[in-house]
């Protein structure tokens, strides 16, 4: 190796861990930047599993299938080349995180367990009881730790990346970090970026998501010129639980043990769930998709769970219906889905076990993210990204338990890339320290300007206002009237922004300038969501309108791609590589 | 039920700052946990007797119980502030930082000591590469279910801020001995048992557990922490007896 080479890494969940560890391996050094300890990000939430088509059901499973029921599940918008690379890797990371010690759930000759998930008939989900992707996190965690020892990975944790540095061409050089208890920026140099942030669930205020989940990181790439696709595919998840301060997942893998989601027969029905015979329940997804009954891909069970407490048939006339586990043996529930019934128990105070859940659709995930080609690069030369914050692999829709998978293999592809580009760029001498200078003062002065404001408006309301009409207007039914409207409102908000005061007197360790920043830049990512979902005149995956209720390929069977400029989001389409699966209907109600 | 919620929130503007408590008050609603509390506190930092003053910081990330982050004391018990419900406490509710690990500013606090520890224990599998080397070893679902409770531990600290021995950094700490635990369990892992045996054989090492098992009644997660404990015990004696006997 004729020089050292150095990946800067901006996130430490699954994605960057990853990327991490391959880069370390290499012999190359990695400077890992997490606003949290690593351990703590948010892939610690997964909750269901992993997939990969190991087969060992005796079902006839195969990487190809596990690769169509992704491409179906997703109505056909992924690039179909890098799902089917991920499809194919899957049961190599599945066993090379059993090598890693992940405590996965074994079958009775001692071999890998794996259960049903959405959007597919076969077991093809690897499992650690249901916290997988803790299990999953925890395990690179440590192999990155290990690495740390060996001086190959450094940390800097509580540090927040705020923007990227570019030189003269427009190629990345590095970026400028804010350590968060003393505000201090500093620019820090790499010979590639590798961007893993994650998703950007904190604009819909309460989401699934933990709270970095802020997509502040890759707004900052937006603005920099890193193009955003498909950023109105949003995954509302069907079976959270409503809190004060976010929604609690609750994962797939309680239907993929047999959890059946229905409501009384009768409108107004407010007996005991448990005193309401069988005969008087409408089990309303098996009856509409015998196929895949209660496991149909999410953006269905969410509509039909959506529509059917529109209709007043929401338990109790409220927003919930039941996903009910008590006919399973309490002894199985615990060994397969302990951890989610404790998340239940500890937070509603019912006993899954015994009485039915009461579940609600609530944002989860995006598809969308960080334009990126076949090898995780973006379009910003030295940039890579990988993880939700990349729109590869899920097209219009996730399936369950395939994020972990492709946060992994994200991190596997972006790694070499990455290594690759640092090992043969020439450097035309745009080099030297002004670049850096310049962007720290930049940055510098934007925080400067928020810490000397004070205006009348407040962050945190403004926030919560955002989330609440992004999560009413762009999430599972969106007319193009209402997301109009949305659009105007977060125009007003960018206004409102600017007379917003800090209003923290003591700068160490503030919350305050960290959130306002992110605020920023979550309002211009919403904006690209919402023009997204306006322009998109079709229903496909989690992106439905009642007004165009059916798929249109002929017009809209491409990848809608967002580039910052100062008057807001700059909209154009790049057609889907659909080289190997011809587009077909997709019909839940039947097999494939 | 009340209508409004009383918090007292012991504050600190810096490390090496003096503590002091200030008092606020919320409107009540059903269902706040104290992370909700502390949310409304920030919107609008006045205290109940109409004193502005600065916000709380404090972590928080998954709001699951699942991260770890958020840990504080409530109450006087150490626990995650996202899994305390206000229904279920005790008002007012007195909300402290953790007092075994630095106090960076009011409920914040460093915990990087408890990762240190991870570095000493050696608490990962030796792999050979991250390349396909095909499936690992089958395992006793009976085994996995063993090594899944201790793989659990979200390094959330509850267990040292709990236990007497532990200040200063003159034990190591049950959350320590339980990954070596995981570890030694593990077919690979077992491999590389004798340099997590070391880690914890020191001055500061697992001889100094004085058996008060607050840790395991503290675990929000259950982990057997003194089984660990106690089997880890075992196998240092035998490996200090089997090194005794090489020499």
């Amino acid at each position: 190796m004729a020089k050292g080479i150095k990946i800067a890494i901006v996130g430490g969940g699954l994605a960057g861990l990853a990327a991490a560890m391959k880069i370390a391996e290499a012999g190359h050094d990695v400077d890992l930047f997490s606003v949290v300890p690593v351990k703590r990000s948010h892939s610690v939430c997964a909750q269901g599993g992993i997939n990969g088509a190991v087969n060992t059901k005796g079902e006839g499973d195969s990487t190809w299938v596990h690769f169509d029921d992704t491409i179906y599940g997703g109505d056909f918008l992924a690039n179909q080349p890098p799902a089917k690379a991920m499809c194919d890797m899957a049961p190599a990371i599945i066993y090379l995180f059993d090598r890693m010690g992940v405590p996965f759930s074994r079958a009775s000759e001692g071999l890998l367990d794996f259960r049903r998930f959405g959007g597919t008939k076969h077991h093809r989900t690897a499992f650690a009881g249901a916290s997988t992707g803790q299990q999953l996190l925890y395990a690179l965690d440590e192999q990155v730790r290990r690495f740390e020892v060996a001086g190959r990975v450094k940390k800097y944790e509580g540090w927040e990346m705020m923007s990227l540095v570019l030189d003269d061409h427009q190629v990345c050089r590095g970026l400028v970090a804010m350590e968060l208890r003393s505000l201090e920026l500093k620019a820090f140099a790499a010979d590639a970026v590798i961007i893993a942030s994650g998703g950007p669930g904190l604009i819909y205020g309460k989401s699934t998501n933990s709270m970095v989940c802020t997509g502040s990181a890759v707004a900052a790439c937006y603005q920099q010129g890193a193009k955003y696709a498909n950023g109105e595919f949003i995954q509302v998840h069907p079976t959270s639980i409503p809190g004060e301060d976010k929604l609690r997942l609750m994962s797939e893998s309680a239907r993929g043990e047999g959890g059946r989601v229905w409501v009384p027969k009768g409108k107004g029905d407010n007996r005991s769930p448990s005193s309401i015979p069988e005969t008087e329940r409408w089990y309303f997804l098996e009856e509409k998709y015998p196929a895949y009954g209660n496991l149909v891909p999410r953006d269905i069970a969410t509509r039909e769970i959506f529509q059917v407490c529109l209709d007043g048939m929401g338990v109790n006339g409220e927003n919930q219906v039941y996903l009910d586990l008590t006919h399973i043996p309490a002894e199985t529930l615990d060994q397969k889905l302990g951890a989610i019934l404790e998340i239940y128990e500890m937070f509603v105070g019912d006993d899954p076990r015994h009485v039915p859940m009461r579940i609600f659709p609530g944002m989860h995930y995006s598809m969308g993210g960080l334009w990126v080609d076949f090898d995780q690069r973006t379009n910003i030369s030295g940039l890579l990204a990988a993880g939700e914050c990349d729109y590869s692999i899920h097209g219009a829709n996730r399936l369950g338990a395939n994020s972990l998978v492709s946060c992994v293999y994200g991190g596997f592809i972006a790694a070499p890339a990455a290594i690759e580009w640092a090992t043969n760029v020439q450097r035309n001498g745009a080099n030297g320290s002004g670049i850096y200078d310049q962007e720290t003062k930049r940055q510098q002065e934007l925080n400067d300007k928020l810490i000397a404001q004070s205006g009348n408006e407040n962050q945190y309301q403004l926030h919560e206002e955002m989330g609440r009409i992004m999560t009413d207007n762009v999430t599972v039914v969106r007319y193009n009237d209402r997301l109009k409207q949305t659009d105007d409102k977060l125009r007003e908000f960018e206004e409102r922004y600017d007379r917003i005061s800090i209003n923290d007197s003591n700068l160490w360790a503030t919350m305050a300038l960290p959130h306002a920043r992110q605020l920023r830049n979550m309002i211009d990512l919403a904006r690209v969501i919402t023009l997204g979902a306006l322009n998109r005149n079709e229903s496909r995956g989690a992106h439905y309108k009642p007004d165009f209720p059916n798929r249109d390929d002929e017009n809209w069977l491409k990848s809608t791609i967002a580039e910052y400029s100062g008057e807001g989001p700059v909209f154009s389409y790049e057609p889907v590589d659909i080289s190997l699966i011809p587009p077909r209907k997709r019909d839940y109600s039947k097999s494939k | 039920m009340p209508n409004t919620v009383e918090i007292h929130i012991k504050r600190r503007e810096k490390m090496g700052a003096p503590q002091r408590w200030e008092i606020f008050e919320i409107p009540y609603r059903p269902n706040l946990n104290v992370i909700s509390c502390l949310m409304e506190i920030r919107k609008n930092p006045v205290t109940k007797s109409g004193q502005k003053t600065t916000p709380p910081s404090w972590d928080m990330n998954c709001l699951e119980q699942v991260c770890g982050i958020c840990t504080m004391v409530i109450n006087g018990r150490v626990r995650q502030s996202c899994s305390a419900l206000v229904d279920n406490l005790d008002q007012p509710i007195k909300l402290e930082p953790m007092t075994k690990f630095p106090n960076v500013r009011d409920l914040m606090v460093d915990r990087s000591q408890m990762f240190d520890h991870l570095k000493r224990v050696h608490a990962w599998v030796e792999l050979d590469g991250t390349y396909d080397l095909g499936p690992g070893p089958r395992m006793d679902q009976d085994d996995v279910m063993e090594r899944y409770a201790y793989s659990r531990c979200m390094t959330c600290g509850c267990c040292l801020e709990a236990c007497p021995q532990y200040d200063e950094d003159h034990y190591i700490g049950p959350q320590a001995i339980a990954q070596v635990r995981l570890f030694n369990m593990h077919p690979s892992g077992v491999m590389n048992r004798d340099e997590r045996l070391e880690g914890i054989m020191g001055d500061d090492g697992i001889t100094n557990c004085g058996n008060a098992q607050n840790c395991v009644k503290a675990c929000p997660m259950n982990i057997p922490l003194t089984k660990a404990i106690y089997e880890e015990n075992r196998e240092t004696v035998l490996h200090g007896l089997l090194g005794w006997l090489k020499k």
